[in-house]
Formats: structure tokens, C-alpha cells, sequence
């Protein structure tokens, strides 16, 4: 561990370049030092780590346990959105969607979650700096907001597109803008270019100048971001979201296809790379 | 050195209470193993634990030929439960041999597999092949799969097909075969006294019970098998009340589990007659879950005075 710190803190400055550490796994209990009302649907979860952050890579989560209710008898999976080492901090962006959720959402400030993390791999970093699209759909710009944080450190030029239903379902615009050019689109035409993501004019005649496309949201959207990157064999990764039961590759629940048979989202994934996946695009 | 110092509990206890229990030929140094398909091959569990603590744990269901799954989704979350339909997903006996078993062998506890097939001839070729691996300290003999299409179940619900399966495999099984039944049939006792005297030297219960899942927003089932077995607290009376039946039907050693969660949950089963038990879902909530259980199964022995498990065994007050 005391190795892994010093490279870490050797890496430290504003170029770090990316490198991929296998970091222990733990179950740790965490102080909710802010809890942000984003939107109708959104609360931002910032927690305090006790033990000592080792690096936690974009696209990693954390497996959350809701205090239990009958209801709600499993850890939830959220996408450790933000890391902040000097304050030895996470924070998990929730959508309230069922019971699980919105308990969590409610969690009061001071009080504890158990967190199991860091889970999963993480999105490919390039060893030279590119150009990059990063599309996100609903709450699924929680897995690339460390990403674009962690690309832009490394030099990247960093462009972002977010899909939203309405203006007001778009979360965390902020935070991407501070790595790199934002765009939106909103179904309502209520903010950006009115339609899907992939009906953006980026899509539409600019897609050749990115040599890479990162995706996390809902599936059909992944798998339209995945086709259009596909017909011009551009590299694409995806974070896939299935329910999975216990969160580091022992229940098997989470599998998802792919050339190489079944494999886990949990651990196998989150993110695979589209050649991977049997999307049929 | 105490257990819950390392599961990161702290409560003060007088002595460690003799914990060891005896399954057949199998030296537990405590009654704490881990069930079937929940702890994987241990080592997903090496960052969480020593597995080395535990009393044993059974590896993943493992058939003759690999067997991809069944289709996703595959879990649904209920009412102080769940419902899996994995369709015993592992990549064949001769993969575990060359591949997984020498990872296994650094464990200083009993390692036991989980066997499983479609015909008896499966079975029996399953059996042979861990049967030669010296480290393996023996089998749990699954007859109880409710997620698959042919065999497991079905073995396991009828007198005449258990005592075919289980005396086929005790011909060429020849260390500690431990039967686990489902509780998916009408007498879990005529069932239990049909593998006894078909050779099992132990019996495990209970498995999954047969249940469903519908969303109603889209009126579809929520496995892709439409139905998938039921685990976790919601199922744990059904289990002890199945022990308890099997407890006075036969006289073979007995491990119970069905929604075991904490040493409390564990105690009721050592008192309806098991002599050992397993955690199954409770792993993928807490995975230090059975530290903690092995603890609190000394703190309740200590508390009450208890000098030693089997003094608990089988000792229901009525």
C-alpha cells in the first residue's frame, strides 16, 4: 500500500499521466459531508473516506448500502463521479428511481453509508494526448465527469455532449465545462440542439476529428452513440449498467454478452469496448 | 488471536468456546462455511478476509462440460430477498482442476465443491475428476439447481431418481459427499432419508425456492427464465422448519442455511439439529459477514455458558 502512495503522490502534479493501479477493495463506512439537491431527480453525495484514498480510476463505483427496509435488501451501485485526495473524499451523483435511491438521496449530513469500492475496471486512457468525445445520457454523465477530469489532467481536448429530456434534467454542466467544450441536446428542444444526441450536428459532419468516443447512459443511446462510432471505426468504450447483486464477481448476475461469452459488468466491466459487446449496430 | 478484532468488531469476551464441528470425516474448526455460487472460488473474497478463518467454504457449482448461463436478467431483488436464475455458469470440471484448483490449495481450510449435472453420467464423471484432487476435502452433491432445464432439480425431487443419482456417485466418490436437497417437494423427509441410504454422508439444506418476479409497468417477468430461485431472509422459517424435519428423519450430520444474515440466525439452526451451517446472500451485502458470524456464535456460547458448539446441537427446548 505505502508503495502504491508514493507513486501516487509522485503523480501528483498537474500532468500526472494516467496508470492504472489495482487497488484493494474495501468496505468502509462514510460520513456524508454534503448532500446537493441537483435537480427534481439528482442529489450529489459527497462522503468522507476514513482510510487513506488509494487512486480510484474513471469509470470505477462504489456499492452502496441503503439502511435496511424489506424492500431495499441489496447494496445499489453508483459511479464514483468525483475523487478529491486532499480531502480524502467521493461523491456518488443519485437518481432517484425506486425506494433504494431515494433513501439514499434523503441521507442526511453527518450521517453514515456503508460504501464497498473501489469496483470494476475503468475507461481507457490514451498514452498521447487526443481528441476525445465523451456522450452522456441522463444520469449516466456520473461515470464520465472523473473521466473528463482525469483526460483533461493528461492533456486531452476533451469534447462533451449530454443528452437530457429537458432542460432540467441536465446535471453537473459545470463541472464538465471546466475540462473541456460542453454541447447539449434536449428532447424538448428546451435547451441545445433539440433531439437525441446522436441527432447533434457533431454527429452529423464532425465525428471524423475524434479519435476516441467514451459513453455512459441509457442503452439504446450507448448503442446509437456505438453504431455511429462503429461505421466510422473510431475507438469506443461504454459503461453498462445491469443489476447485479453483490458488486465484485461472485453472484453472476450482472452478465452481459459478449464475444468471450458471458461476461461480468461488475468486474469484467463496467466499461467494455464496443468490438467486445454483441450489440447487434 | 480473535476473530472480530480482524471483522473490525469490539466487544469484550472471556475465552474462545470450542467451536469445532464434525461433519463425516471433515474437522471444522468452526461451524461457518460459505454456500454454493455466493463466494465464488474464495479468492474474490481475499481483499475482504482470510479465508483461511472460516470453517470451509463450497465453491462455485461446477458440471463436467462448461456451461455458459442462462440469459440476462438474471437476479430480482424481493421483499428481504432475491431471486437468481444464473443456470450454474462455470467452465467445466477439467478447467477447475488445471486452473482453479491450484489457487485453491493456499487456503488452510476445507475447500469443498459443489457438483452438479444433467444425467447421472455427468455426475458420476464430475465426481471422478474432483475425486483426485488430494486438497479437495470433499463434495456437496447438488440435486436442488431450480435453473436449469434438465437435471438438478429434478434429481432431487423424487425418492427413486435421488437414490439413483447419489449411489451412482458414491461408487466412484469416495471422500466426504454431502447431498444438498431443495425444498421445492411435498416430504423433505422421505427425501432426506433416500439420499442417507444412498451414501451421503451429510446432508446440506436448504436450496433456492422456486419463485417469480413480475414488473407491472411493463408486464413482463423480470428474469429472463421467468422463474429463478428465492434466497435471503425472507426464506430463512422455511429453512429451520425444513431442518428441523430432516434433523428427526435422519441421523447423518446436518448444515443448514436459507437467509442466514448473523450469529443469531445461525444459533436457530445448530438448535433445530444442524451441525454446521452456511451464508449464502448475506456475502454480497457484508463479505466479512461471516467473521462476524463466527464471533458472535462464541459470544452467544460464552454468554450462555456454554463450553462448546455441540452443546447447542440439536437442543431446541420444547
Amino acid at each position: 500500500m505505502s508503495a502504491k502512495r508514493v507513486e501516487l503522490t509522485a503523480l501528483n502534479g498537474h500532468q500526472r499521466m494516467f496508470k492504472f493501479h489495482a487497488v484493494r477493495k474495501t468496505v468502509q463506512n462514510l460520513k456524508v459531508i454534503e448532500n446537493l439537491q441537483l435537480n427534481d431527480d439528482h442529489h450529489l453525495l459527497q462522503l468522507k473516506v476514513p482510510d487513506p484514498l488509494e487512486t480510484i480510476n474513471p469509470g470505477q463505483f462504489a456499492n452502496l448500502l441503503v439502511d435496511h427496509t424489506p424492500a431495499v435488501f441489496l447494496r445499489r451501485p453508483f459511479s464514483i463521479c468525483s475523487v478529491d485526495y486532499s480531502k480524502n473524499t467521493i461523491s456518488v451523483l443519485i437518481k432517484k428511481i425506486g425506494e433504494g435511491t431515494r433513501a439514499l438521496a434523503q441521507t442526511q449530513v453527518n450521517s453514515y453509508i456503508s460504501g464497498m469500492f473501489p469496483l470494476g475496471n475503468s475507461f481507457t486512457i490514451p498514452s498521447e494526448p487526443e481528441k476525445i468525445l465523451l456522450v452522456g445520457g441522463g444520469s449516466g454523465v456520473a461515470s464520465l465527469m472523473n473521466l473528463a477530469q482525469e483526460l483533461r489532467r493528461n492533456l486531452n481536448d476533451v469534447t462533451v455532449l449530454i443528452g437530457a429530456r429537458s432542460s432540467a434534467d441536465l446535471v453537473e454542466l459545470d463541472h464538465f465545462s471546466r475540462y473541456g467544450t460542453v454541447f447539449t441536446t434536449t428532447e424538448d428542444g428546451t435547451k441545445g440542439e433539440k433531439g437525441y444526441v446522436t441527432d447533434h450536428h457533431i454527429f452529423k459532419n464532425q465525428l471524423s476529428q475524434f479519435k476516441r468516443i467514451y459513453s455512459c447512459g441509457p442503452e439504446p443511446m450507448m448503442k446509437a452513440v456505438a453504431a455511429k462510432a462503429k461505421s466510422q471505426s473510431i475507438f469506443c468504450e461504454v459503461s453498462l449498467e445491469n443489476t447485479m447483486a453483490c458488486g465484485f464477481g461472485v453472484c453472476l448476475c450482472c452478465v452481459t454478452e459478449t464475444i468471450e461469452g458471458h461476461k461480468c459488468v461488475c468486474t469484467d466491466g463496467p466499461v467494455f469496448n464496443i468490438n467486445q459487446l454483441k450489440w447487434q449496430i | 488471536m480473535r476473530l472480530h478484532r480482524r471483522a473490525g468488531i469490539q466487544h469484550k469476551s472471556i475465552k474462545m468456546a470450542d467451536l469445532n464441528t464434525t461433519i463425516h470425516k471433515l474437522e471444522l474448526k468452526n461451524p461457518v462455511l460459505t454456500a454454493s455460487g455466493t463466494f465464488g472460488y474464495g479468492f474474490e473474497y481475499d481483499d475482504f478476509l482470510d479465508v483461511s478463518l472460516l470453517g470451509g467454504i463450497v465453491v462455485k457449482g461446477t458440471t463436467i462440460y462448461p456451461r455458459q448461463g442462462n440469459a440476462y436478467p438474471r437476479m430480482a431483488e424481493t421483499a428481504s430477498g432475491m431471486l437468481n436464475s444464473v443456470g450454474l455458469q462455470n467452465r467445466g470440471a477439467r478447467y477447475f482442476a488445471s486452473d482453479i484448483y491450484p489457487k485453491l490449495t493456499k487456503y488452510n481450510t476445507n475447500v469443498l465443491v459443489n457438483v452438479s449435472g444433467s444425467t447421472i453420467d455427468e455426475y458420476i464423471a464430475c465426481a471422478e475428476i474432483i475425486n483426485d484432487l488430494d486438497q479437495i476435502a470433499g463434495i456437496e452433491l447438488n440435486i436442488s439447481c431450480p435453473n436449469v432445464k434438465e437435471g438438478g432439480m429434478s434429481f432431487g425431487t423424487s425418492c427413486t431418481s435421488i437414490e439413483n443419482v447419489v449411489s451412482a456417485v458414491r461408487k466412484v466418490y469416495h471422500k466426504t459427499m454431502i447431498v444438498k436437497l431443495t425444498p421445492n417437494v411435498t416430504d423433505i423427509g422421505e427425501l432426506a432419508r433416500a439420499a442417507e441410504y444412498s451414501g451421503a454422508d451429510s446432508l446440506s439444506l436448504i436450496n433456492t425456492l422456486l419463485g417469480m418476479a413480475i414488473n407491472a409497468q411493463t408486464r413482463k417477468p423480470v428474469l429472463a427464465t421467468i422463474t429463478g430461485g428465492l434466497s435471503g431472509p425472507a426464506i430463512k422459517p422455511i429453512a429451520l422448519r425444513m431442518v428441523w424435519e430432516v434433523s428427526k428423519a435422519v441421523k447423518v450430520p446436518l448444515i443448514g442455511m436459507g437467509g442466514i444474515m448473523n450469529a443469531t440466525d445461525a444459533i436457530e439452526f445448530f438448535l433445530a439439529g444442524a451441525s454446521a451451517i452456511q451464508v449464502g446472500t448475506a456475502n454480497y451485502i457484508d463479505p466479512t459477514i461471516t467473521l462476524k458470524i463466527i464471533d458472535g456464535i462464541d459470544y452467544y456460547l460464552n454468554y450462555h455458558k456454554f463450553n462448546k458448539l455441540s452443546d447447542i446441537i440439536g437442543c431446541l427446548q420444547l
